[in-house]
């Protein structure tokens, strides 16, 4: 993993485990395999979350896995700051990673595209890519989703652009 | 959301033509193009006419690359977008600012029929990634009763990875030839390459290639924005492509299978990329083997045939030849070509990592193997949620 990452980050990714079945949701067969690796990587997350009081999100799908929702939050100056988050799993996952939207935040940052997607681009696709297809959701969260709350939430927080949901 | 149909929202500019004409006059939309004819560079221009082409991605690349098409009398064009106009895409070339809160298809699909009315337009306003989208795209591309690809060829003008894989996997599926292109988030590089099911490397077979910006990352700003753009790049990229295109249909000229373009030192890389045998898409192994197959049979063909036929052909001669001039073709550069995939030319590099993992770290790191059904997984995430 590359300079740029905080140790926390890191030992908590080293944490989630990894998944083995290359498979999307057109695999009919094997994705079921895959979303049960995926389901169990992510009760395994957020059970590491809670054991160190630093729960930040929740998170359910529909009933083929292949829609996502949920809520993160982010504490700053000791505020709480909560959003819905959701995504769909693509076509050609896990090649492709999974487009994080934010969709409430849409026009109040500039790294984001249409609709509230997270840019991911930069800090995160080239590590999607270099451990696929063993990442998985719960990846995708710690990596993609949290550092980007981190950037971006103070940012917004101080342009005014948000206000605090406690 | 309603899709208009753009050819009756304006009269078109003139009547259809049925048959082309090299008549050298004012009047005549297609002096020019058929000129390639009389000048021996092209054997057949009306071929054109015939040929299908989905754009997919009608951004700074592919709206200037459709309209390229569209003003050289393409038989049918696919325009794939879901995108709308806006005011910050006025810095590139094709859209105006009378076209903003149009979707992108539609607002290209209006100024194209004007400007070539023998065109036959598909506008598509649909995300191709998503699980709907993937099999409307595919859909889009296939003829029905034979469920073969119904397009001659598919250009990538996309900005994402996600994208480019969609069409990758699409392509595949379908044995159809596609060609990719790109501009570098930076603005001032960009590149194209030919992708052939089999007989080139598939976008999975290597990470993307992208030819190195010359400049320190390290001084790159990235804060604020998530891309800049050029209508000066974009528009050669997409001069560069369609070229490729033309070449490609009309068969005239070599058709380059990787070509870059680093502006800040005028320099254009080229080079072949061969297909990677232990590619992780399994059909692209399949690709692979059936194209060795067919590659074997006809070089037995080729070698059964008389002798005169392994001559080098005679390049095309000028119709109005009467000095007999004719220009020999370079001998074709075989164990270079094949030597040059396995190490990048100086100013190309990968623009993703290659996909790498210890299998004693996995085995150690892995999710383990139980027999919870996915149910019960499902409502433990759910109970965790509350």
């Amino acid at each position: 993993m590359s300079a740029g990452w905080d140790s926390e980050t890191k030992e908590t990714v080293k944490k989630i485990p990894l998944l083995t079945i290359r498979a999307g949701p057109r695999d009919k067969e094997e994705w079921g395999k895959r979303l049960k690796e995926e389901l169990q990587a992510l009760i395994k997350y957020i059970q590491l979350n809670k054991a160190t009081d630093s729960d930040w999100f929740t998170i359910t799908s529909g009933k083929d896995g292949t829609t996502w929702e949920g809520k993160c939050w982010y504490i700053h100056n000791l505020h709480k700051y909560e959003f819905s988050f959701e995504f769909d799993i693509p076509a050609t996952y896990p090649a492709a990673s999974p487009e994080i939207k934010i969709p409430e935040l849409d026009g109040k940052t500039a790294k984001m595209y249409r609709g509230g997607a997270i840019c991911l681009t930069v800090h995160f696709k080239p590590l999607w890519a270099k451990n696929c297809p063993h990442f998985g959701i719960a990846h995708a969260l710690c990596l993609g989703l949290a550092p980007w709350l981190a950037a971006e939430i103070p940012f917004m927080i101080d342009e005014g652009a948000i206000k605090t949901s406690s | 959301m309603s899709v208009q149909q753009p050819s009756s929202q304006q009269a078109p500019s003139r009547p259809r033509t049925e048959k082309l004409s090299d008549a050298v006059v004012d009047t005549n939309p297609y002096s020019r193009l058929m000129a390639l004819q009389r000048m021996g560079i092209v054997k057949n221009y009306e071929h054109i006419r015939s040929c299908t082409v989905a754009v997919v991605g009608m951004g700074g690349v592919g709206s200037v690359a459709a309209e390229m098409l569209t003003r050289c009398g393409i038989g049918r064009l696919l325009m794939y977008d879901y995108d709308k106009v806006e005011l910050a895409n006025m810095n590139r070339l094709f859209f105006r600012p009378e076209h903003c809160g149009m979707t992108k298809t539609d607002a290209a699909a209006v100024t194209l029929a004007q400007i070539n009315p023998d065109v036959a337009l598909e506008p598509f306003t649909m995300n191709i990634t998503t699980l709907k989208g993937f099999d409307a795209f595919k859909a889009s591309l296939t003829h029905t009763d034979t469920g073969k690809s119904r397009v001659d060829l598919v250009l990538a003008c996309v900005d994402n990875y996600e994208a480019r894989i969609t069409i990758n996997q699409v392509c595949l599926e379908l044995g159809q030839i596609w060609m990719e292109s790109g501009v570098s988030e930076d603005a001032v590089s960009g590149h194209i390459q030919v992708i052939i099911p089999g007989d080139t490397a598939c976008f999975e077979c290597v990470p993307p290639l992208v030819v190195a910006s010359g400049i320190d990352e390290r001084t790159l700003k990235r804060e604020g924005v998530c891309a800049a753009s050029l209508p000066t790049t974009m528009g050669i990229v997409a001069g560069l492509l369609v070229q490729n295109v033309l070449k490609h249909l009309l068969g005239f000229g070599q058709v380059t299978r990787y070509l870059g373009y680093a502006s800040l030192q005028d320099y254009f890389p080229t080079m072949a990329i061969r297909p990677n045998p232990e590619c992780i898409n399994p059909l692209c192994r399949q690709s692979q083997a059936a194209f060795k197959v067919k590659a074997e049979q006809e070089a037995a063909l080729q070698a059964a045939s008389a002798p005169e036929e392994a001559a080098p052909a005679k390049a095309d001669l000028h119709e109005a030849n009467e000095w007999g001039i004719e220009v020999v073709a370079d001998e074709p550069s075989g164990p270079a070509a094949s030597r040059a995939a396995a190490a990048l030319p100086q100013g190309l590099e990968y623009s993703m990592p290659v996909a790498s993992m210890d299998a004693s770290n996995l085995n150690r790191d892995a999710v383990e193997s139980n027999d919870d059904k996915l149910e019960d997984l499902m409502a433990q995430l759910n109970a965790m949620s509350k």
